[in-house]
């Protein structure tokens, strides 16, 4: 090889190896560099200067990262980011309960869905239990224990009240815990403990009692608590006045129980009849067959009547009064009864033990006992006792009391006595209250212990009788709360753990039901599931003293009963607000009455012909307030509605509202009626006889979320029959417009150009069945709860602004002839009510889609209608095009906006912890809409994915179909041959991309439009006599 | 040079030589600014900056600032979006088809009117614009874009698109046609500037006439281009008004579902274009003395096309109602009934008197010639061309399928404020217009003049 000789020089300096050159070739830049100018900085300097003041400036510009959230150590075991959990518990406020399941997500709970083991609550949940999870995350809530008004901390109470326990032990006054009803078995062993060192009476009371039917039930069969009623067994209902449908005791199984008679399909071709009789209209009223509006006071001339129909059968003596009525619907439902003996229930609102009395006596004579009404498993919701309340009363206008204790209770707002307690309640020498607000009652207390939230408590419950349920915590404590049971012990002086006082009691009961295996597993299976039942739940049998009873029923009616021309009032409780103990729940507030649309107001309802004589000017979303003048001389300004339905002489008035201490949100929302609540020989009574109405002409803005009332004879939207012809043929009622085409009459569906979506895998659908709706609207706050929907406030509700994604539409009939548009606008005197829940329609042409400019909206390969947030431009022309008017829009931005502070779960931190992970909150300026809750069927579909298997029937529910206690909705893939949903709609594959719905009540709404929805309605079917 | 027929009346009166016309139209742009001027500029200012606030306020809290609801979700601002496109209408037609058609009264109106379509069309544009609720995207997002999130693109098939092409291409057409014109005219002006020596007025003008140095080579590629564009403007004048009416006619809400719409909202189009002329030109020639080149010859031919457009509309409601009637269809005949006789009765009688009753008085001769009564007229007939937008867009919509979601609309102050930002604008631009350029097209107007040796004779 050659060798390799070449040389290759830096430059011609190396070359000649200039002197410079080589005294310089060590250095790394040999030459001189003349930048240096007229100053000191070198061009390294410059290189530095600019670095820093680059890096500066870039780290001046971000924030640094403000860490809120700490990552585990360790991860505990059953939480998984993302991953919800589900916790069985128990809603209890006041004297209500429901079964539930609680969903939290990373440590929160975000949403209460109803627990479908259990056999207590039906399986459904209503607007309260759903809103209450909200409640949990209210910033009113009291953070810390409060003595003498000034925040103070439990060492601190605890001993105030040893001291003054000790000291009060020594005077001769009495001693009262005040509560609703207790049905807590362990913490009634707390209290009875407490009782037994100090010296206590307890007190119950409800918001509306149940005074009457208790002692009514004590003397008939000795017992004194309200039976069980199986409105499944019942084929003929009665109803005076009693709303089991919408805010009774338990009403969310009796929803469920009676939308059970009301399924029709080829199998089962029967319903009950539901007759009503009622002043103002309820949710039971407007789902009767036959309502008659009565006034309240003559309640009991209709049930003595009717005792005396059925008496003259039965061959029992009548009952001897003065004002017997005479009417075709009482001989009619008379008929019914004896044709339905032993199944049929007969319930009445009255608080009067004789009207009560009479009840039993109609029941016991129709054999309903044991048959469709038990007092095996009688309630234990329900214990308030009248008596007991007045003689607190009494002790406290005489000064005769010691020390009083108010367990979660507010009677200074929720009694018709309230006033006195708030008046007099200085005097008492040691005032305690657990509640978890300043409330009415709290405000005036001594001391405030503050107790958890029913979703931090450890608590058990005992209903119904043998029907055991469990409250656990979901989440820790959020504020320096203490529950109450754990307050009663410590100043007992017992310093146990309320949960091992509950565990212990439990470890007995395990002994006598005969558990004999290791505890834990049985304790672990209660709380899993969140219920026990006793294995043995022993039969009461029944000594009826009825008949002696009846003796002095005539003369009490006699002495107590008129007939009387003048108006009177009845109070009534709704099915949003409720109660009232929930008034800060924004939810509830902005929840529209399921009758009368309204929201954020309790408000007079009378009839056409009383706002007639008063001159009432009703405008759009205007009335006038009313002056209303009681016999006790109290005066109160209150705007009212007509409503159709009222009974004539009577005005409705819902209770609840009008609260002072509940928080920003509910505070000065209506009018309180509990102080209008009258006391008829210690009973309390929510017929208010005698009052004086008056127009004030004063202006009054109130917020409806539906302003027209009547369905204009458009029967592609409801569409309806009666069981008679439903029977002779099931098409009955149906509406199917035609299309006249060169080959005969078609249907719309069947005229296309076009070939339609294919859907290869899945086809989600909803089927809705009009019968089984009672409109009670738990799966309007179920939706709201699960899909982040803002409220608004009674203003943006003024401006048709709601955002409701489902929304129940409330129809009137009209008598008017279906021509006579005018009249059609104007609702019948005493109309029949059609609720239908009406939500995106996911129409497979749907309208919206093919309007939106930036493809905003489209459809899935699964039939629905998708909504991309992101996308939307906000054009509204969607909505315009919306058939159905279901799509929402942001008109502001709801979220950390002071404007729209009472959207509390958008407004405060702590409200925000409610918000659902899986949902965006939408931003101002974009349209939405039902989603058919496809962040669940996303979650269903991993799930399946992850287990490895097909999605399954079951899988996944909507949120509004599974909070839904009477059933009413059915959900699934219509691809799904072998799905509920299929076989329900009875679905048989015409086409490739075409399915036929073959059950014959299925209808779409405004079928002609082809827009072909993915939601299917049941026609409704009402029981009446004639066709 | 123009021959006319010796019994015709000639179309410029008073006998203008060609140095008249130059001198009449110039003198507006090279005077001082009138103190009238100057006060209507400061009233249209003050206009522009109230309603400004109104938009203001939309954009930073929203559209919930309007009266719109969960039922109603157009109102005002689509009703002043067809109003004003519907104004757009006129310049153009009277520039593309009337030059077409040969119709050489158009020349003395033809710039005024241009102008007024340019005007129009940007108000109109506002509304779609700002009736967004998310602008800062949408501004964007309409438009076929290539973008980064892969294959999304606009929807072809929604007619919201559709008006987006065609108001673009609408005003991109206009604005070029109505520019060309303007070149010959911005020449004179430059070559009258350079002789008095107001160099700045010569350097701007200059540059707008882009070197105009009217050779004969110069004039026919300027009369071709006016023609091409003419024959490209024609079927934009009927296209766009169409494509409007098809956000309706596509739908499918009773009251907007209906085949009539596309001619019968180019005939409403024309009628309003035609009666904002006339608004504006009848003061324009009163304030700068132009009778004879916009004479009552003008004004009566503007008048009749009212009339025949006016009745056309006329024709079309009574259709609607017939066929109504005639479909059959519950919710149609409900959707006519309700605009008849339901709360928003007053604005279909409104409707009504303004554009079906007060055009028939041009009927007589002596109200079409009248001045007074033709300016009176043609803004009767605005505010009717307003209600018949604000009845189709809203009581279509606060009545329509389902009756749980029927209501009302209130407007609130924001939407008058938009309304009366769009007229801030058109009157501010339509005053700079009418100060810094030629009101009639000069080059035009001469070519009709009567050759001075005939009105020596005459």
């Amino acid at each position: 090889m050659k060798k390799e000789n070449r040389t290759y020089w830096k430059g011609i300096e190396q070359l000649k190896n200039d002197k410079d050159f080589i005294k310089n070739a060590q250095n790394e830049f040999p030459e001189y560099l003349p930048i240096k100018g007229s100053s000191n900085n070198s061009r390294r300097d410059f290189l530095k200067m600019m670095g820093f003041g680059l890096s500066a400036a870039t780290l001046a510009s971000c924030e640094a990262p403000i860490k809120k959230a700490i990552p585990y150590v360790n991860k505990p075991v059953d939480i998984d980011a993302t991953i919800p959990n589900y916790y069985a518990s128990s809603y209890v406020s006041g004297s209500d309960y429901c079964s539930v399941l609680v969903k939290t997500r990373e440590g929160r709970p975000i949403k209460i869905e109803a627990n479908k083991l259990s056999h207590i609550s039906g399986g459904g949940t209503s607007s309260q239990v759903e809103a209450s999870v909200l409640s949990l995350y209210d910033k009113e809530r009291l953070q810390n224990p409060f003595l003498n008004g000034k925040k103070s901390d439990w060492k601190e109470i605890d001993n105030y009240i040893f001291e003054n326990l000790k000291f009060n032990s020594k005077s001769n006054k009495n001693n009262y815990i005040i509560s609703n009803s207790a049905f807590s078995p362990s913490s009634q062993k707390v209290i009875q403990k407490f009782k037994a060192k100090y010296n206590f009476k307890h007190v119950q009371y409800d918001q509306v009692s149940y005074h009457g039917s208790l002692e009514a039930n004590s003397k008939s069969f000795g017992l004194r608590k309200i039976p069980y009623y199986d409105f499944s067994k019942a084929k003929v209902i009665v109803s005076f006045d009693y709303d089991f449908l919408g805010s009774s005791i338990n009403h969310t199984l009796f929803n469920n129980q009676f939308a059970k008679t009301r399924a029709v399909n080829s199998n089962k071709k029967t319903m009950s009849r539901l007759y009503s009789f009622e002043s103002n209209l309820s949710l039971t009223g407007s789902n009767a067959d036959y309502r008659i509006p009565i006034k309240s006071s003559e309640q009991v001339f209709y049930i003595a009547s009717l005792y005396n129909l059925l008496a003259k059968k039965y061959g029992k003596t009548p009952i001897q009064f003065k004002n017997e009525i005479v009417d075709s619907n009482l001989s009619m439902i008379a008929d019914d009864l004896i044709n339905n003996f032993g199944s049929s229930i007969i319930v009445s609102s009255s608080n009067d033990e004789y009207v009560q009395i009479i009840i039993n006596a109609i029941n016991e004579i129709l054999n309903n006992y044991n048959t469709t009404i038990s007092f095996d498993t009688p309630y234990n919701l329900r214990n308030g006792n009248d008596y007991e309340f007045n003689k607190f009363i009494k002790d406290i206008n005489n000064d005769n009391i010691g020390a009083v204790i108010f367990l979660n209770c507010n009677p200074a707002y929720d009694h018709a006595l309230g006033s006195i307690i708030s008046s007099k309640i200085n005097d008492i020498p040691l005032s305690i209250s657990t509640s978890d607000r300043m409330d009415e009652t709290a405000s005036l207390v001594k001391v405030i212990a503050p107790d958890n939230h029913y979703l931090e408590s450890w608590n058990d419950y005992e209903p119904i009788k043998g029907f055991f349920s469990f409250s656990q915590p979901t989440i820790s404590k959020l504020f320096n709360t203490r529950q109450f049971q754990e307050s009663l012990l410590k100043w007992s002086e017992d310093d146990s753990d309320y949960f091992d006082f509950m565990k212990s009691n439990w470890k007995k009961l395990s002994k006598s039901e005969g558990i004999n295996t290791n505890f834990q597993i049985f304790w672990d299976q209660c709380l899993h599931d969140g219920f026990y039942e006793l294995k043995d739940k022993k039969t009461f049998s029944l000594n009826s003293e009825i008949s002696n009873l009846l003796k002095n029923v005539s003369f009490w009616i006699d002495q107590n009963y008129s007939p009387s021309d003048g108006n009177e009032l009845v109070l009534y409780l709704n099915s949003s607000v409720g109660d009232g103990i929930q008034a800060n729940n924004p939810w509830l507030q902005e929840m529209p009455d399921p009758i009368s649309r309204v929201c954020w107001d309790n408000y007079l309802s009378i009839s056409s012909k009383l706002a007639n004589e008063l001159n009432l000017q009703i405008g759009d979303m205007t009335t006038q307030k009313l002056l209303l003048k009681l016999d006790s001389g109290k005066e109160y300004l209150i705007p009212a509605i007509v409503q159709p339905g009222q009974a004539e002489g009577t005005v409705g008035l819902a209770l609840g509202y009008g609260r002072k201490k509940s928080g920003a949100v509910g505070n000065n929302v209506g009018q309180d009626a509990y102080e209008m609540i009258e006391f008829l020989k210690g009973y309390q009574s929510l017929t208010i006889k005698n009052i004086q109405l008056s127009n004030s002409n004063e202006e009054y803005r109130i917020a409806q979320t539906q302003t027209h009332h009547t369905i204009m004879g458009r029967e592609s939207v409801i569409q309806e029959t009666t069981l008679k012809k439903y029977v002779e043929d099931p098409n009955s009622g149906q509406y199917q417009m035609k299309i006249y085409t060169s080959k005969g009459y078609k249907k719309p569906e069947d005229i296309s150009l076009w070939k339609g979506h294919k859907y290869n895998n899945h086809h989600w659908g909803l089927a809705i069945d009009l019968n089984a709706c009672t409109g009670c609207g738990s799966c309007t706050i179920a939706c709201q709860a699960e899909n982040n929907i803002p409220v608004v406030g009674k203003d943006e509700v003024l401006n048709r602004r709601e955002m409701a994604w489902i929304r129940i539409d409330r129809y009137y009939s009209s008598d008017a002839d279906v021509h006579d548009l005018k009249g059609l606008e104007k609702a019948s005197e005493n109309p029949d009510v059609t609720f239908q829940p009406m939500m995106c329609q996911h129409c497979n042409n749907a309208p919206c889609e093919t309007v939106c400019p930036v493809a905003a909206t489209t459809h899935s390969t699964e039939g629905l209608n998708q909504m991309t947030y992101n996308r939307c431009i906000g054009t509204r022309y969607c909505a315009n095009n919306c058939p159905y008017k279901v799509r929402r829009f942001n008109w502001f931005k709801y979220h950390d906006n002071e404007q729209f502070d009472k959207n509390s779960s958008m407004n405060n931190d702590l409200g925000k912890m409610v918000l659902n992970p899986d949902v965006t909150v939408r931003s101002r300026g974009v349209m939405e809409k039902c989603s058919m809750c496809i962040q669940r069927i996303q979650a269903g579909k991993l799930k399946a994915k992850k287990e490895n298997r097909r999605l399954k029937d079951g899988d996944i529910n909507m949120v509004c179909e599974s909070s839904c206690p009477s059933n009413a909705m059915v959900f699934g893939d219509m691809n799904d041959p072998k799905s509920k949903i299929s076989k329900y709609l009875k679905i048989k594959r015409k086409e490739e991309n075409k399915l036929q719905v073959n059950e014959e009540r299925a209808y779409n709404v405004l079928d002609e439009l082809k827009v072909s929805p993915n939601i299917w309605y049941m026609r409704k079917i009402r029981n009446k006599k004639e066709s | 040079m123009h021959v006319e027929s010796k019994i015709r009346t000639p179309l410029i009166t008073g006998g203008k030589s060609l140095h008249d016309v130059s001198n009449d139209i110039s003198r507006r742009v090279e005077d001082k600014p009138s103190v009238s001027w100057l006060i209507a500029l400061g009233l249209s200012l003050i206009m522009l900056l109230v309603g400004g606030y109104a938009v203001y306020r939309t954009l930073w809290d929203g559209i919930g600032m309007w009266g719109l609801n969960k039922t109603i979700g157009w109102a005002w601002d689509i009703t002043n979006f067809v109003w004003w496109v519907g104004i757009g209408h006129a310049g153009t037609l009277i520039s593309a088809i009337l030059l077409l058609f040969r119709q050489r009264w158009r020349m003395s109106i033809n710039r005024a009117a241009e102008a007024m379509t340019i005007f129009a069309v940007i108000c109109a544009a506002m509304f779609p614009l700002l009736h967004m609720g998310r602008l800062w995207v949408g501004f964007f997002w309409a438009l076929p874009l290539p973008n980064t999130y892969g294959s999304l693109w606009v929807n072809f098939a929604s007619p919201l698109l559709w008006d987006v092409f065609a108001i673009s291409t609408y005003f991109s057409v206009s604005l070029v046609f109505w520019y060309i014109g303007l070149i010959p005219d911005f020449a004179t002006i430059r070559d009258r500037a350079v002789k008095a020596g107001r160099t700045i007025s010569a350097s701007v003008y200059g540059a707008l006439s882009f070197g105009w140095n009217g050779a004969a080579k110069t004039w026919s590629r300027y009369e071709t281009v006016a023609l091409v564009l003419a024959g490209l403007a024609t079927p934009l004048v009927l296209s766009v008004h169409t494509i409007v009416s098809m956000d309706f006619a596509t739908s499918v809400i009773p009251g907007w579902h209906t085949t009539i719409f596309p001619p019968y909202f180019v005939a409403g189009a024309i009628f309003s274009g035609f009666a904002m002329v006339l608004t504006l030109l009848i003061i324009t020639r009163k304030v700068y003395n132009l009778e004879d080149y916009i004479t009552i010859k003008h004004l009566e031919l503007m008048n009749i096309v009212i009339i025949v457009t006016g009745s056309i509309v006329g024709i079309a409601y009574i259709t609607e109602l017939f066929i109504a009637w005639y479909s059959g269809v519950e919710y149609e005949q409900y959707a006519f009934y309700n605009r008849v006789t339901g709360p928003y009765w007053w604005a279909y009688f409104s409707m009504m008197a303004c554009n079906v009753v007060s055009p028939q008085l041009f009927w007589f001769k002596k109200i079409r010639t009248n001045i007074a009564a033709t300016f009176i007229i043609s803004i009767v007939v605005n505010i009717g061309m307003w209600f018949e937008r604000f009845v189709i867009i809203v009581t279509s919509l606060h009545r329509d399928y389902i009756p749980s979601s029927w209501g009302m609309f209130y407007p609130t102050m924001y939407d008058v404020g938009m309304y009366l930002f769009s007229f801030g604008f058109f009157f501010t631009a339509y005053l700079l217009f009418s100060k810094y350029f030629p009101v009639i097209n000069m080059a035009e107007v001469k070519s009709i003049l009567k050759p001075t040796g005939e009105t020596k004779k005459n």
